[in-house]
């Protein structure tokens, strides 16, 4: 199987303030990379690296692109980059009023990627948004509202929606689940799951809660300081971490 | 070395300690340099005084944990594939298609059904939707899970029932190499019996299997051969 | 020629023509493509005309004659003083007439009379970025004007069918053109859009307040933006006009007494009058 991205000595600087350092991995299709670390460990700069929202100081991001194979994003165009980033890739944002146009409706939410590429018909995009909206778990009753008469999970789902249209091969999540009710985290989380699973989408997951990369990512990446500290499968650096870093965070987990 | 075909799980040197970084670096050793392999259709039973690092053994094999020596092997497609230092995407993959473990602990998705849950390793492995729902089905009323269950998520099962979604999900692949972390623990005779005939059934198809357990007539009715844990303290004496 | 004391020639003074006759050279250059100009302080406030205003004082001569509309009508009061605005300034010959301007200013239509090549059209436009609507940054909808990245405006459109069952966008209606920018024709009525396509005369907008220039150069494609399913159409009325008779042009709905009575007729004052004195009349002249 080729690899679906390839990332070697990935560095971000702010000045002489390391955002992250010397991150290296492969992603392979269909596989789901956790990234986990406390406040501030770089792990959102470095999943802002990875999907091109923000230029690397270092470092090479080489992506499996359709037509010429393991490229490097950043010498792509960047019209190139940008097609990328709405087509074959996806990000899901924290908050979802990053990630959805909060002045148009749901259908229309789901619908602008589609019609970014150039679909036209309005019946097909409205069929297509409807099926979404299913697959998401959101009444197709709903398809004309605005998201802000959405609930948070309803939203996040709704952006996941408006994401996974295009059918990208892969998603990036910041954070997808935090700042919801428990309840809400879970239907989530299982929706989340299910999807990559049956569509086979790579996915690159920060969070800082063990229990969301345990239920979803096939591997761990543990960040302290903008490095790497531990990186692994997830059951085994879970239960069986060699770090003190990552004993720490293991160990500090609240029992239920 | 070198083994033969039906060789299925293989421990070379395998050693195990734990360091508590957050205890001062405690170094904690558990298993010492075991050497075993088990063959097709054998039923091993790990034999050992209670904390001689039965369940430590099995996690290694599994891959869960991480040994500090030696290597274990698993046959997958047709090879011996060293699990110890596969890449991740590799050992889920012997886990998926070579390698089947019952744990101690049913650890599930919140609000996925028993019968979906129970269908999934299936479905992951291609198995057509209508077949998998069967062969689900047939399993978990053998384990006398009552049909009106199915559909609810085993997280409020007792722990009784628990275990035996447990072993649903897990004996419902024909797996060729299994690993049961005694999973007949709390179980009343009945189940326990048919727990008993899924194992023996899966010994009957050469399944290599390895098993804690600690019910003397389920080590009886089950066990063809014995590995005895070896603790650190002896392999290095 | 008479002009006002202590004014140049059309009020601007001769650098800034030329500053905004090389933005309009730009625009003209690229088809839809707005270009930033500096736009000067008018003797009359934002809103009223003032990107019009310079753009007609850069390319108008003296021998120019200048037609001024306001919603279809020369009669207006936003049309009665540029106008005279320009009238005091240079001097030139003014028109009612469609077919005898050399230049028509104008805000909310085109003449329903057909534009011949020599003739310039001038648009006053209040907001020149159709992308604003949905992205605020500058930065961003220029950088998707460079890309051309135009799939919200379909969001836009997509949004009207959802709520309205279809395009109800009745003015401003987006367009684009020579098969690239996606521009707005300023609050014209869709019905003028198609008098836009392969016009042809030149076509130049200007936005005083957001200080931006563009054009339309004679004989271009103009688009409406539209859904294969839902093709772009404009209004139609069940009558003609009251006055002239006329079925085909763009009808304004005058409320007549406080009991109901209305009627429909032209927007486009000269075309109606010419119409009539041509002996055509519509049910209000029968009656």
């Amino acid at each position: 199987m080729n690899k679906l991205l390839q990332v070697t000595d990935l560095s971000k600087n702010y000045g002489s303030r390391i955002g992250c350092e010397g991150v290296a991995f492969d992603l392979y299709p269909g596989e789901v990379l956790g990234i986990v670390g406390e406040s501030g460990s770089g792990k959102t700069t470095l999943l802002r690296c990875l999907s091109a929202q923000l230029e690397p100081s270092a470092g090479r991001i080489a992506y499996d692109m359709r037509t010429q194979g393991l490229t490097d994003i950043w010498s792509l165009s960047e019209p190139e980059r940008r097609m990328l980033m709405r087509t074959d890739w996806g990000i899901v944002h924290q908050n979802a009023r990053d990630g959805l146009r909060m002045e148009v409706s749901a259908g229309a939410n789901v619908g602008e990627r589609l019609m970014a590429v150039g679909a036209r018909h309005y019946g097909n995009i409205r069929t297509e948004a409807e099926d979404w909206l299913t697959k998401v778990e959101i009444d197709t009753g709903r398809i004309d509202d605005l998201p802000a008469t959405f609930s948070g999970g309803m939203q996040q789902r709704l952006q996941i929606a408006r994401n996974l249209v295009t059918q990208p091969r892969l998603v990036f999540m910041d954070e997808p689940t935090s700042g919801l009710d428990v309840s809400v985290q879970a239907r989530l989380l299982d929706l989340i799951r299910t999807l990559v699973n049956r569509l086979g989408i790579a996915c690159v997951i920060v969070t800082h809660d063990l229990g969301v990369v345990r239920l979803l990512a096939h591997r761990l990446m543990v960040m302290r300081r903008g490095r790497v500290v531990e990186h692994g499968l997830t059951d085994q650096v879970l239960d069986d971490p060699q770090h003190p870093y990552t004993q720490l965070l293991v160990s500090s987990i609240l029992p239920v | 070395m070198t083994y033969d075909d039906t060789v299925m799980i293989a421990a070379e040197g395998l050693a195990k300690s734990f360091t508590l970084h957050l205890q001062g670096a405690t170094h904690i050793p558990v298993l010492g340099r075991m050497d075993f392999a088990v063959r097709a259709g054998e039923c091993a039973i790990l034999d050992g005084p209670s904390g001689a690092g039965k369940s430590t053994l099995m996690r290694c094999i599994y891959a869960n944990y991480l040994p500090q020596e030696g290597r274990v092997l698993i046959r997958h497609d047709g090879d011996l594939t060293d699990i110890t230092h596969a890449e991740p995407r590799a050992i889920l993959d012997i886990r998926r298609r070579s390698l089947g473990y019952v744990s101690q602990f049913l650890r599930v998705i919140p609000r996925v059904g028993t019968l979906d849950l129970v269908m999934e390793p299936l479905l992951t492995l291609g198995v057509a939707e209508a077949e998998a729902k069967e062969r689900a089905a047939t399993l978990l009323s053998r384990l006398r899970i009552p049909e009106r269950m199915w559909r609810l998520p085993p997280g409020t099962f007792s722990g009784g029932e628990q275990q035996r979604v447990n072993i649903a999900r897990v004996m419902v692949v024909h797996y060729p190499a299994l690993l049961l972390d005694e999973p007949t623990a709390s179980l009343d005779a009945d189940n326990r019996q048919t727990v008993v005939d899924l194992v023996t059934e899966a010994c009957g198809r050469s399944a290599a299997i390895v098993g804690i357990f600690h019910d003397a007539a389920v080590r009886e009715a089950l066990g063809n051969r014995t590995i005895t844990v070896t603790p650190y303290e002896k392999a290095a004496a | 020629m008479s002009t006002a004391q202590g004014y140049n020639f059309a009020y601007l003074d001769e650098q800034t023509k030329r500053m905004i006759r090389r933005a309009i050279l730009k625009a003209v250059a690229i088809p839809g493509y707005q270009v930033p100009f500096g736009s000067r302080e008018m003797p009359l406030p934002y809103g009223w005309g003032t990107g019009g205003i310079q753009v007609t004082a850069a390319i108008l001569g003296p021998d120019d004659t200048l037609k001024v509309i306001d919603q279809g009508a020369d009669d207006t009061t936003n049309a009665v003083n540029i106008r005279s605005f320009f009238q005091k300034t240079a001097g030139m010959a003014t028109t009612d007439r469609t077919r005898e301007a050399s230049i028509i200013q104008t805000r909310h239509r085109i003449p329903e009379t057909p534009l011949v090549e020599g003739q310039i059209m001038v648009y006053q436009v209040p907001i020149p970025e159709p992308l604003r609507w949905l992205e605020p940054r500058e930065g961003e909808t220029r950088k998707m004007h460079g890309l051309a990245e135009y799939g919200v405006m379909q969001v836009k459109l997509y949004e009207d069918i959802a709520h309205y069952g279809h395009i109800s966008t009745a003015y401003d209606y987006p367009v684009r053109v020579n098969g690239r920018y996606v521009m707005s024709p300023s609050p014209i009525p869709k019905f003028d859009n198609p008098k836009m396509d392969n016009s042809p005369a030149l076509q130049l907008f200007g936005a005083g307040r957001e200080k931006r220039i563009y054009a339309i150069p004679p004989y271009t494609r103009v688009e409406s933006l539209d859904f294969e399913d839902h093709p772009f159409q404009i209004e139609s009325w069940d009558q003609a006009c009251a006055i002239c008779g006329s079925a085909d042009s763009y009808l304004d709905e005058i409320v007549t007494d406080d009991k109901g009575g209305r009627m429909f007729v032209c927007s486009d004052t000269d075309y109606c009058g010419e119409r009539v004195a041509a002996g055509h009349t519509g049910e209000e002249q029968a009656a």
